[in-house]
């Protein structure tokens, strides 16, 4: 048990609370799920964590875009709160439908006057759902381990990471923004499909802010936290864990020093 | 090319001013960035051979009151409607001209027609006020509407164009498709307001009269019904209301009552009183399995678990409205039956959904014309596909099993089955209602959506269906019932509730009634939340309007539970109260519209006398011949035939992962690319038991023989559930019926017969049935001829997997390891894949042994707990042949068989080839029942050969690193050898969606 506290928040249409929370507590941390609603009316109860994570999901039924609504409620309702929380050391995470929402919060651009970055529909047009393999990069992110090849499913329709221009390629880049990329089989960046599932810019998986502390990614580490959430389980030998719960432990770890 | 000026056939008929009085906010992606969806759109396009067309772009129209001040729409615009990296955003005035679009492009515009659900509307409407955008002042008469748009470059002829606009964007039984013509429509759909009883004159009405008017009302009651009613009207001395007549046919419904199958048949001078009651009901009571919690009354089966929980599984089917709108059919299918699980006991939580389609080829020429008024079997499946897709994603459960069946006799019947599992604490599983207790109506707004549903899918199908019973045709709204599902679940554990019921086929007037059956209820029909204003005292007591339950609330608890819901943003209102009268007594504006005897709602319905005869399809015995094209290209086309190649194309859209359970998926093996028998979850972290869920069906062996089927269909579901490691022992099945018209003799004779070998199997097998359902008059008229469905019977299979840790998966393990035939193979060729290939009507269906069968799944059983198995695989459509082929190139393999260690087991065949015999053919293509292909390493070969002492077994193949299937013929001769990747080409088929 780590001193971390986690906030998970959902609202209408996130599903993945569940196994968030079971990852979070696997990892050590202390764990509260909360609606929206309840911290909009009671923003101070992000005070008392050091870790914020938003789910996976479909929030509003991603009507309009995937993320758009929560995004909004967010910028409008929260932008402040949330600036203060991770200026004061504190973490936040978002997979999948979670990073959709973290994109739109503005929160992986602080102090740009517009929105750079944007998680558009696969190249596929689809929903695709697979096991992947993605990569850990040296970023701005401590706790995220370079080099770490980590087998994770995906599951999105709306997960290709798409940028304004070069300008915000090199941006990130200089940040040290770029987290977690796909990779093939041989351990080269994934560019195409399936390997690279959605056909994201530079297999770019995830990112960070550039504090490190804010974190995003499509693919769900959470959904691989068991010995046999594998896909080829049978076919290795016996495994007491899924690598997923490494990625949330090195989170909660990270998190726990910073408590507010 | 002009733009065309002349409106599409579909909407010429209305008038209406063109340009609506409204904003409008169209967003297409911005020119630099890239559109996929117009990309598939322009796909679909030249699928159809449609010629003309350069490019398709594709953007999403909005529609805002018009009171709104210009800045108000640029900040929605702005902020919320438009991706400032992705998208282009054009902002025009209430009846402001849209930019006219460029040379060589039309523009065509896809709206749902007025009081069709728009959720995107409604989710765009709540954020603008939530958010302030749209300010308190305006947000009470603020609306939102929304459209499609597409820009179609190129020189398309206006005719074209319409067909594009019908074929491919838009279903004009639920939308209007405009092309190249304005006449959105913003405004709130409009109805003559009629309040106060209406009375229907029964009492002195002919029985041509009485026809008539359940003809007219869409009433779908036959004359004796209609007699009963009027015997009990006369005898109160009194005409029934409207919502009285209504309430008995929604109860009385093919759909809700099952009376073929409760009812009374005459069969060869055998007198059956309720064939439900005599076979499958029978076979779970004479099983008497402890473990069964909950079966066949209530929305679901339910079974213990395990550490205090119960497991739950319906499978529902939603054929007709997947016909006339396969996109909202299927996605309300699923909606409708995660609710049964929802309102099963006092609720359960959804685990896993699974998913079965029966439709036409998909390979049907487009050219070939199509009964009148249906749909492509590509467009349907596509369609149901993404109906599954979107309401299962979005709900967060796990879409993990199912299949796809292709036939002829789909084309116009297309069959889509829905199932959910639910997992429930022991203390939810049963419930009750008591005097005095709220009916509150939680989730969705009733609208004038799904009226005459049931009754609807209870009537054949004809060419009209498509026109006159689009108001039986819903949109979903999931994201409602996953709030709804939320707060229920909170509740529930509170435990603020007695009773709970969903709102499916006949709404609040089936719902309440089935509640009320006890005791009594009283309901204000004025309290029921409306979309819309303008519904009369019927249509809000009938409306079948999505995601709404029932529950029966203790005056005490209700203002929590009131509370609860209003915290997860969900609806809930108190609309009556359950009482001890015995009667339904419903109100309007103060004036008693309807007041119903539940006796007689109930009880009263005549039990007609149906007769039924069989005869089994007559066809020469066309033996099994040897293939024309030789054994290695038949290989390939069997793993490419539609029914058994690869549906990773469905199954990678379906989130089989959420909730994180998963223990084996519905793909497994080196490449995620073989098709696992069953899908295993682990409902609880803290317990190693998991469940496998798994199907089965053959429309096939139906045409031929429906006995056989049945018993072919469950031992197909129980050895794909055995065949991952679910216990034998500890698996509860369910039946779901798809027949023709069971007022024809020789339907309902195949029904029977089918129905007869459910209770054998299930008593041989010791599965107990626990849940089920049917779904008959699956024929479609056209003229005076009509077509029927092939008899079609999905067993669904759940097992109790007692350590996940064993699951065994399909893919080949290692090289060196044995390969072992479990069960016996014989000339069972009827409504073969292999026999289908060569279009060969005929032989004979397989048929499980029902003694031996039970034998072999648990001596399988044994051997996987005990470890000794490294890959097991069912073989089924295809035989040996398939199986063997599957588990190579999933497990990235090479594998040897010896025909000739093949036994083969009927005399016919004498080992000596004959004409019209192949013994090669008979041992790869057989599909005899109750065999498995079973992988053992060498050091567990004599534990695992003496778990199957006295039972068929036999060693015939070897698993090689050379990446190759081949086989040696009975003579020992080289027979063929496929490279595993151009088996895996093969099994990716032909068609991808």
């Amino acid at each position: 048990m780590t001193n971390t506290r986690a906030l998970v928040l959902r609202t209408a249409g996130i599903n993945c609370d569940g196994e968030t929370v079971r990852a979070l507590e696997l990892a050590g941390a202390s764990v509260e799920l909360l609606h929206l609603q309840r911290i909009l009316d009671e923003p101070a109860r992000l005070d008392e964590v050091s870790l914020l994570v938003i789910p996976g999901g479909f929030s509003y039924g991603d009507d309009v875009s995937a993320g758009r609504v929560f995004g909004l409620e967010l910028r409008h309702s929260l932008a402040a709160q949330l600036s203060a929380f991770v200026e004061r050391g504190g973490f936040v995470l978002g997979v999948c439908n979670g990073f959709q929402v973290l994109v739109e919060s503005g929160l992986f651009e602080p102090g740009s006057a517009r929105r750079n970055l944007a998680l558009a529909n696969n190249a596929s047009n689809r929903f695709e759902c697979r096991w992947v393999a993605i990569e850990g990069q040296a970023c701005a992110a401590p706790w995220v381990e370079p080099g770490l090849v980590m087998p994770v499913p995906v599951a999105n329709g709306e997960g290709r990471l798409v940028v304004r221009d070069d300008a915000t390629l090199q941006r990130l880049v200089e940040n040290r923004q770029l987290a977690w990329r796909y990779v093939r089989a041989d351990g080269q960046p994934a560019e195409s499909f399936p390997d690279n599932p959605n056909g994201s810019v530079l297999a770019i998986a995830g990112i960070c802010d550039p504090t490190g502390r804010v974190l995003g990614l499509m693919p769900h580490p959470e959904r691989n936290l068991t010995p046999w959430n594998h896909p080829h389980w049978t076919r290795l030998s016996p495994r007491e864990e899924g690598e997923g719960v490494r990625f949330y432990r090195r989170l909660v770890e990270a998190a726990s020093g910073a408590l507010v | 090319m002009a733009i065309p000026t002349v409106a599409s056939p579909a909407s010429s008929t209305r008038t209406r001013n063109p340009l609506p009085d409204a904003w409008r906010v169209e967003v297409f992606r911005a020119p630099a960035m890239d559109d996929p969806e117009g990309t598939s759109v322009l796909g679909a396009i030249r699928e159809l051979g449609l010629a003309g067309v350069e490019s398709v772009r594709s953007g999403r129209g909005f529609l805002l009151s018009p009171a709104l001040a210009r800045e108000t729409l640029l900040e929605a615009a702005r902020e919320f409607l438009a991706d400032p990296v992705l998208d282009q955003a054009r902002v025009y005035a209430p009846r402001e001209s849209p930019a006219s679009a460029p040379a060589n492009c039309a523009r065509i515009l896809v709206m749902r027609k007025p009081g069709v659900m728009d959720p995107v509307a409604l989710t765009v409407q709540r954020a603008l006020v939530r958010t302030g955008i749209v300010p308190a002042a305006q947000a009470l008469e603020f609306r939102v509407a929304t459209f499609r748009a597409y820009e179609v470059r190129g020189a398309v002829s206006a005719a074209t164009l319409a067909e594009i606009g019908a074929r491919v964007l838009g279903n004009e039984t639920i939308d209007d498709v405009l092309v190249g013509d304005e006449g959105l429509h913003f405004h709130a759909p409009s109805s003559q307001v009629r309040h106060g009883r209406v009375e229907v004159p029964l009492c002195a009405a002919d029985d041509e009269r009485l026809a008539t008017l359940s003809r007219e009302g869409g009433l779908s009651l036959n004359l004796v019904e209609m007699r009963a009613i009027q015997a009990h009207y006369r005898a109160q001395r009194r005409e029934p209301s409207a919502c009285e007549l209504e309430t008995i046919a929604q109860t009385w419904s093919e759909h809700c009552k099952h009376k073929t199958f409760a009812g009374i048949i005459e069969m060869d001078g055998v007198r059956i009183d309720n064939l439900l009651k005599c076979t499958i009901k029978a076979a779970t009571v004479e099983l008497a399995k402890p473990w069964c919690v909950s079966v066949f009354h209530d929305n679901a089966g339910v079974i213990e678990f395990d550490q205090g929980w119960n497991v739950c599984f319906k499978v529902e089917t939603h054929n007709h409205p997947s016909a006339i709108d396969p996109y909202g059919g299927a996605g309300t299918g699923v909606g409708g039956v995660i609710r049964d699980i929802l309102g099963v006991g006092l609720g359960a939580k959804p685990i896993a959904n699974t998913d079965a389609f029966f439709v036409g080829p998909a390979d049907l020429p487009a050219e070939k014309p199509l009964p009148k008024g249906c749909m492509h079997p590509r467009r349907i499946l596509r369609g149901v596909v993404a109906g599954v897709r979107d309401y299962g994603n979005r709900m967060g459960i796990p879409t993990v099993n199912g299949g796809v069946w292709f036939h002829e006799g789909y084309v116009a019947n297309p069959l889509v089955y829905c199932g959910t599992v639910g997992l429930m604490p022991h203390s939810a599983a049963t419930k009750s209602v008591a005097p005095g207790d709220a009916i509150v109506v939680a989730g969705g707004r009733t609208g004038r959506d799904g009226i005459h549903g049931a009754t609807f899918s209870s009537a054949e199908l004809h060419e009209e269906s498509e026109s006159l019973s689009s108001s039986a045709v819903q949109i979903g709204d999931a994201i409602t019932e996953k709030r709804v599902l939320d707060a229920l679940l909170v509740a529930r554990d509170l435990g603020l509730y007695r009773g709970i019921t969903d709102c499916g086929a006949g709404g609040l007037s089936s719902a309440v009634g089935e509640m009320s059956e006890p005791c009594g209820a009283e309901v204000e029909l004025d309290l029921v939340p409306l979309k819309y204003p303008g519904l009369s005292p019927e249509e809000i007591w009938i409306s079948e309007a999505q995601e709404r339950m029932v529950l029966a609330v203790p005056p005490q608890k209700l203002d929590e539970l009131l509370a609860v819901f209003r915290a997860e943003d969900v609806e809930a209102t108190v609309i009556g109260h359950f009482n001890s009268t015995g009667k339904l007594s419903l109100r309007a504006r103060g004036e008693l519209v309807g007041e119903l005897d539940l006796a007689f709602l109930h009880e009263g319905t005549p039990r007609p006398v149906r007769s039924a005869s069989y005869t089994p399809a007559q066809w020469p015995d066309p033996g099994c011949p040897a293939p024309a094209q030789g054994h290695g290209p038949t290989v390939l086309a069997l793993l490419g035939a539609p029914d058994s190649s690869s549906k990773e194309w469905i199954v990678r859209q379906y989130d089989h992962e959420v909730q994180g359970m998963s223990v084996l998926k519905p793909f497994v093996g080196v490449a995620m690319d073989g098709p696992g028998d069953a899908a295993v979850l682990q409902p609880l972290p803290s317990s190693r038991k998991g469940i496998a869920l798994s199907c089965g069906a053959n429309p096939g062996y139906g045409l031929l023989d429906a006995g056989a089927m049945a018993e072919a269909v469950i031992d197909e579901a129980l050895r794909n559930a055995v065949a991952v490691g679910g216990d034998p022992a500890r698996t509860a099945i369910l039946d779901n019926f798809s027949w023709g018209n069971c007022d024809k003799p020789d339907r309902l004779g195949a029904l029977v017969r089918a129905s007869e070998a459910c209770y054998r199997a299930a008593k041989a097998y010791g599965t107990p049935f626990i849940s089920g359902k049917d779904s008959l008059n699956n024929e479609y008229r056209v003229g005076d001829r009509t077509l029927a469905i092939p008899p079609t019977l999905l067993i669904s299979a759940l097992a109790i997997v007692p350590d996940v840790a064993r699951c065994t998966s399909m893919d080949l393990k290692r090289a060196g390891s044995r390969v072992y035939l479990v069960g016996r193979t014989r000339a069972d060729f009827g409504g073969s894949a292999y026999l289908r290939l060569s279009l060969t009507e005929g032989g004979r269906v397989p048929r499980p042994d029902l003694v031996e069968a039970p034998r072999l799944f648990a001596a399988l059983h044994g051997a996987i707990q005990s470890g000794l198995v490294l890959a097991c695989h069912d073989l089924s459509e295809g035989g040996l042949a398939l199986a063997a082929a599957e588990m190579a190139f999933a497990g990235d393999l090479g594998l040897e068989l010896e025909l000739a260690r093949v036994p083969f087991e009927d005399s016919e065949s004498s080992g000596k080839s004959r004409s019209g015999f192949d013994p090669d053919s008979a041992r790869l293509y057989s599909e005899s029942c109750s065999r498995f292909l079973v992988e053992v390493a060498e050091g567990s070969a004599a534990s695992f050969e003496r778990a199957f002492a006295g039972l068929p077994l036999a060693e015939i193949a070897r698993v090689v690193s050379t990446k190759h299937f081949a086989a040696r013929g009975v003579d020992g001769k080289p027979l063929f050898e496929l490279g595993l990747e151009a088996l895996r080409t093969a099994h990716q088929g032909t068609f991808h969606g």
